[in-house]
């Protein structure tokens, strides 16, 4: 207990004092984490779409492996992400190993399953409900899933949320393949690792208590857009 | 008759010319589910030139045959053609229906429209804020359509139906618990579609509605065509005693 009102004082003298090493860790926790979910969702989205919409012999095979990603295990995405980009692997030429873009390639990886499980499912049932009267119109595929997709937004924006989320908390990945360098692959949930190991439980839960503190922050913002949709009746 | 708004006839033409002397020709149309005849050999020629209302009581197959008849359900067995021509994508893209619900997009009320009239590359704006206008929607252009009223809503989903400038419009009981004057509003848009050269099939439970609508009327019975009559005959002297049980307000055994 000594050790959170600690981690609460630490926490709070961090942020008031904008420590530019804690806003440099910060900063690029949610660049890396929010470029991965932009990608993921340009992937994931029209992916998700796409299986809600159309029916297809394997699609059910589709749908248990889909599901099945979502439970990716980090270090193993962390693992084979280094495998491939390592000076021996086949894309070692790029010389991505412990960048920022290799963080960004894991996390892409773990969280597109995600979105396309989810999404899938919001525009399923999206699509029930308007797939007599697309099909009444002669609505092409292309314009349907589009439809969809702008239709379904707010509701997709959970999704992307949940992406943001799982990608922002994730460490076992992001360590393997960023390696947790100082100014260069540092961000939260490494630095978490990191201080904790050394001992310094204190600023440890202070950079949790921000992570925390982000999320709440980034969820409060998804819910009163929802509930703007909810009002303006396109949830 | 609502003093509304005249309706411009789009850049193909006028409408009346396009249906003439075209007939939607039903041959031994079966629809089989589990081994139960929901819709049972259908033979009907019904021309264009008559606005046709399909009656019966639940359960009779009138909604199953529309969508049929629109290319939504694949029969058992059975032909569909229109002015000779079978039911296939270009003859589908020339059709339209109302849904007994009105389906939305989550859109505002012009957003409706412009997504059918960008689909079948339709004339834009004008043709737009006609429509609106014609259905009365036209000053709540602007609003979610999901915050429209019933009757709204299933005006702005005849009005989206309508710019897709149907040679064939399909009603499943559009009026169905809409308030008299949403139901005049749309009995008088689809009459007047009628007069401009659409062909107009629309299933009702009301009688007084068919006989407000009809020209002739198809009166089904457990997936079967028990009569197809000129509407003023029909509700006069129908030759069947189910029908004459329908039209009496008894049930139909």
């Amino acid at each position: 207990m000594q050790d959170l009102g600690e981690a609460f004082r630490v926490a709070f003298a961090l942020v008031m004092s904008a420590d530019p090493d804690l806003m440099e860790i910060v900063v690029l926790s949610l660049q890396v984490s929010l470029v991965a979910m932009l990608v993921a969702c340009a992937i994931g989205l029209p992916l998700g779409a796409l299986i809600a919409i159309t029916r297809f012999p394997g699609r059910g095979a589709v749908l248990v492996v889909v599901n099945a990603l979502m439970g990716l295990p980090p270090v193993v995405v962390g693992l084979l992400v280094y495998l491939h980009l390592s000076r021996a692997g086949p894309f070692g030429w790029l010389g991505l190993l412990y960048t920022p873009t290799a963080m960004i390639i894991a996390q892409v990886i773990l969280i597109t399953p995600i979105i396309i499980a989810l999404s899938r499912q919001v525009l399923e049932d999206l699509h029930t409900e308007y797939a007599e009267q697309f099909r009444s119109l002669s609505v092409p595929q292309h314009t349907a899933i589009g439809a969809l997709l702008w239709d379904g937004r707010f509701a997709l924006l959970t999704v992307a949320l949940a992406g943001f989320g799982r990608a922002v908390a994730e460490v076992g990945a992001v360590i393997i393949v960023g390696g947790n360098i100082d100014h260069l692959t540092r961000v939260m949930t490494t630095a978490i690792a990191l201080e904790t190991s050394k001992g310094d439980l204190a600023l440890a839960l202070a950079l949790g208590l921000v992570l925390l503190t982000i999320a709440l922050t980034v969820n409060a913002l998804v819910m009163s857009l929802r509930m703007t949709a909810d009002r303006h009746a396109h949830a | 008759m609502l003093d509304r708004p005249h309706l411009p006839d789009n850049a193909n033409g006028l409408a009346s010319a396009r249906a003439a002397a075209c007939t939607l020709d039903v041959r031994g149309l079966t629809l089989e589910i589990k081994g139960e005849r929901l819709v049972d050999g259908i033979d009907l020629s019904l021309p264009s030139d008559a606005l046709t209302v399909i009656m019966g009581p639940n359960g009779a197959g009138k909604s199953l045959l529309l969508r049929l008849l629109h290319g939504l359900i694949a029969p058992s067995a059975g032909s569909i053609a229109w002015g000779g021509l079978p039911l296939d994508a270009a003859v589908r893209a020339r059709q339209a229906m109302v849904f007994q619900r009105a389906v939305l997009l989550r859109r505002s009320v012009a957003a409706n429209i412009e997504f059918v009239l960008k689909l079948k590359r339709g004339a834009g704006g004008t043709r737009r804020d006609a429509l609106l206008r014609h259905v009365g929607l036209f000053e709540k252009r602007h609003q979610p359509a999901r915050l429209l009223s019933g009757g709204e809503q299933q005006r702005l989903a005849l009005a989206r139906a309508l710019a897709t400038d149907p040679d064939m419009l399909f009603l499943d009981e559009p009026t169905a618990n809409l308030d008299p004057a949403s139901v005049a509003l749309i009995e008088d848009t689809v009459v007047d579609a009628h007069r401009r050269g659409t062909k107009v099939i629309f299933v009702t439970h009301d009688i007084g509605q068919a006989r407000r609508l009809a020209d002739e009327i198809v009166f089904m019975h457990r997936g079967r065509v028990v009569e197809h009559a000129a509407a003023d005959r029909f509700l006069c002297d129908p030759d069947s005693e189910a029908a004459q049980a329908y039209l009496d307000g008894r049930i139909v055994l």
